[in-house]
């Protein structure tokens, strides 16, 4: 069988064809979504690419989440379906509220772009269980919205459910200031729903990817999902 | 009451208000054989303005070489120049300047340059896939330069990130000269199938002329007549003739147009950028040899009323015009609707040679098409020149008066963190370099960036290039080493470059010292184009890029700005720039030249302003690019960096610090010790080899004939350089690194 990711494009999305590159080059069936669409086809991850939905001028992803095709995909996650938001998609995910707390403007004001450094903080996720906790990655981020917020009393929960799945660091491994590139609180840079289907980051794991992009950082996480579904995974 | 456009009269005084001279005015009037209207003068006087009609640069651009067996699409042809790329596909690019917009509103200005840059490459089919640029600032100790480099990074950045396509190079270039008039050249690279090629050009009489994108507004009115005229203290008044830009039309813009480019609906179409719906519809028309009937009443607009001059010359971004097949109208309006975008039908394909213009059923002008455009009414111009004084300061120079500094470490650190040297990752970060996953270079850099064709499997390289104070000095040369440096970052790369793009930044034409500068610069660009065979495929003219301030007239650097795409058969043939391993052996490649003339050394450290280029022979040149493919394609060779900016010293720093390894230079200098390690002689290129292929390397460089002299060793953490410890590599990167953040973190924004 088949493992099948779809990819919504909203206007303004500008990785939806990045992310469909990597996902069908690391073995997925993928096919595109448009976001007028109502129905959502038979898929079993569905992905909220990067860009710019709507220009974002008003707040990142504010405008996006009311798109037709939302309403469905907050269904696909309700049923335990698996949501991968990145960048863009990310901070739709926030605004639908599938996911906590809010990507804020960069600390220094200004974009981003740049290979950083993240440690994975929970390893069991549907996201993440190719890798080791406390695994450290080299992904890409390119975003001026990145910073992420929420109340002290949500962060807690955040920490205590094993849901924050990504946080800065540096090369080695440690969570510094100088680590943290736009400001996020706990050096957040991914974090999941309760539930653990729905993943939201800031980092672009479909720019590291293939040999070509000098990184193939990104396949641990992007091969997670297909590798449990093909059970290539122990456990 | 309605307003009679028709007859609104017009006088030479009217002609001269709107930038036009005297004598245009009468040619005018022979054109039409009657005084024109104020509608029409108004389109005269965007379509014959400096940017739109080239009238003072033509002469000479013609004699710039066009023509190469790959060339499928000439200079001035179709908006952008198109090359073969072979296994059926074909490379649509181009350069153009947002001098003046950027100078009055840095961000705007800047953010529509890119979007405009942009639209000239999708409209006709292709995707873009790189956009470069290539800035020119005044002294970053003004707060002022400070805003406009904030601004003009900020608004490169907001618009080619969110249109979704990576900015994979750049140069910056900083000078007093340009401290009330930066340049912002932006360039885009589309590659499209060589079928889906969509033309500029209206054909079909009774076809119907559609306008599409965003809806019609008072910006940028007269903008390409505000571009033709100099930089005073009352342009800030000129505001409302800056256009603003949304990169996410553009994006929905592009989608749409390559849609609608693979129905084979279209008979024609042309971006909307100066001189807006007047120059799409006249530049359109005399290609095809047609007219077109246009209701200017039917174009969408922002609200408020708009008089037909002004839906005329609008600038309005985001914007085409398309003529569609007959019957095929609904395929587009579905496409268009799709994308939530504007799409009305403004007019009708007619026979020649008349376009007439409507509003509320009043002929409000008609003009023949060909009047208004280059190569037809257009004027031409050829302006007196006069060489300038300072060339005999030039040609005083006399480098044996220049002193030898005593510590040549300290004009290495110098060097290094000068702005014009240093890391630019301040400006660079901001840039989305990596969406599309197609930029090879984004992790490791080369001398060009590599951009994957993820269709063929083949790449890119792509560069743009040039050293303004060379240019100024002696403009020939300058104009010719900038052409051969930028193939020189393509071969160092692997690649062979196919074509090349340019962007004629100068000052007043009226001014003959300054249209020396630029018709000499011509001289040796054409000169240089002609001996590696590489065909210009189009660009743009940028002059009066100089600020009248009080009652002094200070022109730009002249700056000719090469913008240059080559192909990389096998990406693995790739050459980086960074050190790769201990060990490895660093050989210079080129002639050691006995030459301090021209560099940043002699221009920053030694305050001499008026010395020549850096020697230069076309010979050797071309020599050392054949040599540096042969050396990739055997991957010989572990990096490859050619010697520009600060001389060797900075060619090897940079190559250091981009690895993290040191090096230790061993080669005692064969000439002066400065004009060893800070001089800008060119065609010169730095490689590291491992001993293991050293003779393959000698065994290449003696077939081409091309001198190797052995530089030293990449070893360790240390600068080492004649025996002497020059200190940890950290400090000299931290030097690179902290220059531009310095600088810019002065302010508190």
């Amino acid at each position: 069988m088949p493992v099948k990711a779809g990819i919504v494009t909203f206007p303004g999305s500008n990785c939806d064809d990045d992310l469909l590159r990597s996902l069908s080059g690391l073995g997925y069936e993928v096919e595109k979504i448009w976001h007028k669409d109502s129905n959502l086809p038979k898929v079993d991850l569905v992905c909220l690419p990067g860009g710019f939905s709507y220009g974002d001028y008003l707040r990142s992803g504010a405008i996006a989440r009311f798109s037709p095709v939302m309403k469905e995909v907050v269904r696909h996650a309700g049923r335990g379906g698996l949501v991968l938001g990145i960048c863009n998609g990310f901070q739709i995910l926030t605004e639908c509220h599938l996911l906590e707390g809010a990507l804020l403007r960069n600390e220094n004001m200004q974009f981003i772009c740049a290979s950083v450094y993240i440690r994975c903080e929970n390893s069991d996720t549907p996201f993440t269980r190719s890798l080791s906790l406390g695994q450290v990655l080299k992904i890409p981020i390119a975003h001026g919205d990145g910073r992420y917020y929420a109340p002290m009393d949500t962060l807690k929960a955040l920490e205590d459910k094993g849901q924050i799945v990504f946080r800065y660091c540096t090369a080695d491994g440690n969570i510094t200031p100088e680590s943290n590139p736009n400001g996020s609180l706990l050096n957040i840079a991914g974090i999941c729903n309760r539930s653990k289907n729905v993943l939201g980051m800031m980092p672009h794991p479909e720019r590291a990817w293939v040999d070509y992009l000098g990184n193939e950082d990104g396949r641990w996480i992007l091969e997670s999902p297909l590798k449990q579904a093909l059970n290539l995974l122990n456990g | 009451m309605s307003r009679d456009y028709a007859s609104e009269t017009t006088s030479v005084q009217t002609a001269q208000k709107l930038g036009l001279l005297p004598e245009e005015y009468q040619r005018i009037c022979e054109l039409l054989g009657r005084a024109p209207n104020f509608t029409e003068l108004c389109a005269f006087s965007g379509m014959w303005s400096e940017h739109c009609s080239y009238k003072n640069s033509i002469k000479y651009l013609k004699t710039l070489p066009r023509k190469s067996p790959r060339v499928l699409a000439e200079a001035g042809e179709e908006n952008a120049g198109l090359i073969d790329l072979g296994d059926g596909w074909a490379c649509a690019f181009k350069i153009e300047s947002h001098n003046h917009p950027s100078a009055i509103e840095p961000y705007q200005g800047a953010a529509t340059g890119v979007g405009g840059i942009n639209r000239d490459i999708f409209t006709m089919g292709a995707r873009p896939i790189a956009q470069l640029n290539s800035l020119r600032f005044g002294d970053l100790n003004e707060p002022r330069v400070r805003r406009i480099v904030r601004g003009v990074v900020k608004g490169i950045g907001d618009y080619g990130n969110a249109f979704g396509v990576p900015t994979v190079a750049g140069e910056v270039f900083v000078h007093e000269s340009f401290s009330q008039n930066p340049l912002v050249n932006a360039m885009s690279v589309g590659i499209l199938r060589r079928g889906e090629i969509l033309s500029a050009t209206a054909r079909g009489v009774g076809n119907p002329v559609f306008i599409v994108g965003s809806a019609t507004g008072k910006d940028g009115i007269h903008g390409a007549s505000f571009a033709s005229g100099d930089l005073t203290e009352d342009s800030i008044k000129d505001l409302p003739a800056v256009q603003v830009g949304d990169p996410f039309q553009e994006k929905l813009l592009l989608e749409a147009t390559l849609e609608l480019a693979r129905t084979g609906s279209i008979a024609g179409m042309q971006d909307m950028g100066a001189a807006g719906i007047i120059c799409s519809t006249s530049e359109m028309s005399a290609r095809g040899g047609v007219g077109m009937d246009i209701w200017l009443d039917r174009v969408p607009t922002r609200g408020g009323h708009m008089h037909p001059f002004e839906l005329l010359l609008s600038e309005s971004q985001e914007r085409m015009l398309v003529v569609v097949h007959k019957g095929r109208e609904e395929e587009v309006k579905r496409i268009f609707d799709k994308w939530d975008l504007h799409c009305a039908q403004i007019g009708v394909v007619t026979e020649g040679p008349l376009l007439r213009f409507f509003f509320n059923d009043q002929k409000v002008a008609e003009i023949p098409a060909e009047a208004l455009v280059v190569g037809g009414g257009a004027p031409q111009y050829d302006r007196p020149f006069s060489r300038p004084a300072y060339q005999d300061d030039v040609e005083k120079f006399d480098p044996a008066i220049v002193p030898i500094p005593k510590n040549l470490r300290d004009v290495a650190r110098f060097l290094i963190s000068h702005p014009n040297i240093a890391s630019k990752k301040w400006i660079t970060r901001q840039y989305d370099s990596m969406v599309g996953t197609a930029n090879m270079s984004a992790v490791h850099p080369s001398d060009a960036a590599v951009v994957r064709l993820h269709d063929t499997g083949k790449a890119l390289a792509v560069t743009v290039d040039c050293n303004p104070r060379y240019v100024y000095c002696q403009p020939a040369q300058g104009a010719l080493i900038a052409v051969a440096e930028a193939a020189r970052n393509l071969a160092a790369t692997g690649a062979t470059p196919l074509g090349l793009t340019n962007c004629l930044n100068f000052g007043n034409p009226y001014n003959p010292e300054v249209y020396w500068q630029f018709v000499e610069a011509i001289r040796g660009m054409a000169k240089a184009c002609k001996f590696f065979g590489i065909p210009v495929t189009g660009g743009n003219v940028s002059f009066y890029n100089q600020t009248q301030w009080a009652d002094r007239s200070i022109p730009v650097y002249p700056t000719p700005t090469i913008g240059m795409v080559g192909l990389l058969e096998d990406p693995s043939w790739r050459v980086t720039l960074p050190f790769r391993t201990e060990g490895d052996e660093i050989w210079l490649l080129g002639p050691v030249t006995h030459d301090i003339a021209g560099s940043e050394y002699v221009a920053s450290w030694h305050h001499i302003v008026h010395s020549p280029a850096p020697h230069i022979d076309l010979e050797a040149e071309s020599s050392l690019h054949h040599l540096l493919r042969a050396l990739a394609r055997d991957h010989i060779v572990s990096a490859a960096h050619d010697v520009s900016d600060g001389g060797l010293i900075c060619c090897l720093l940079e190559m250091a610090i981009h690895s993290g390894l040191g090096f230790d230079l061993q080669a005692p200098p064969p000439v002066r010790p400065d004009a060893f390690l800070f001089g800008e002689g060119q065609s010169r290129c730095v490689v590291a080899v491992p001993p293991h292929r050293r003779e393959a390397l000698l065994q290449q460089a003696h077939r081409h004939g091309t001198p190797a002299l052995a530089l030293g060793v990449v070893q360790g953490q240390h600068i080492r350089v004649w025996g002497e410890d020059w200190g940890p590599l950290r400090d000299f990167a931290n030097a690179y690194e902290a220059t531009w953040p310095r600088i810019m973190g002065q302010d508190n924004f």
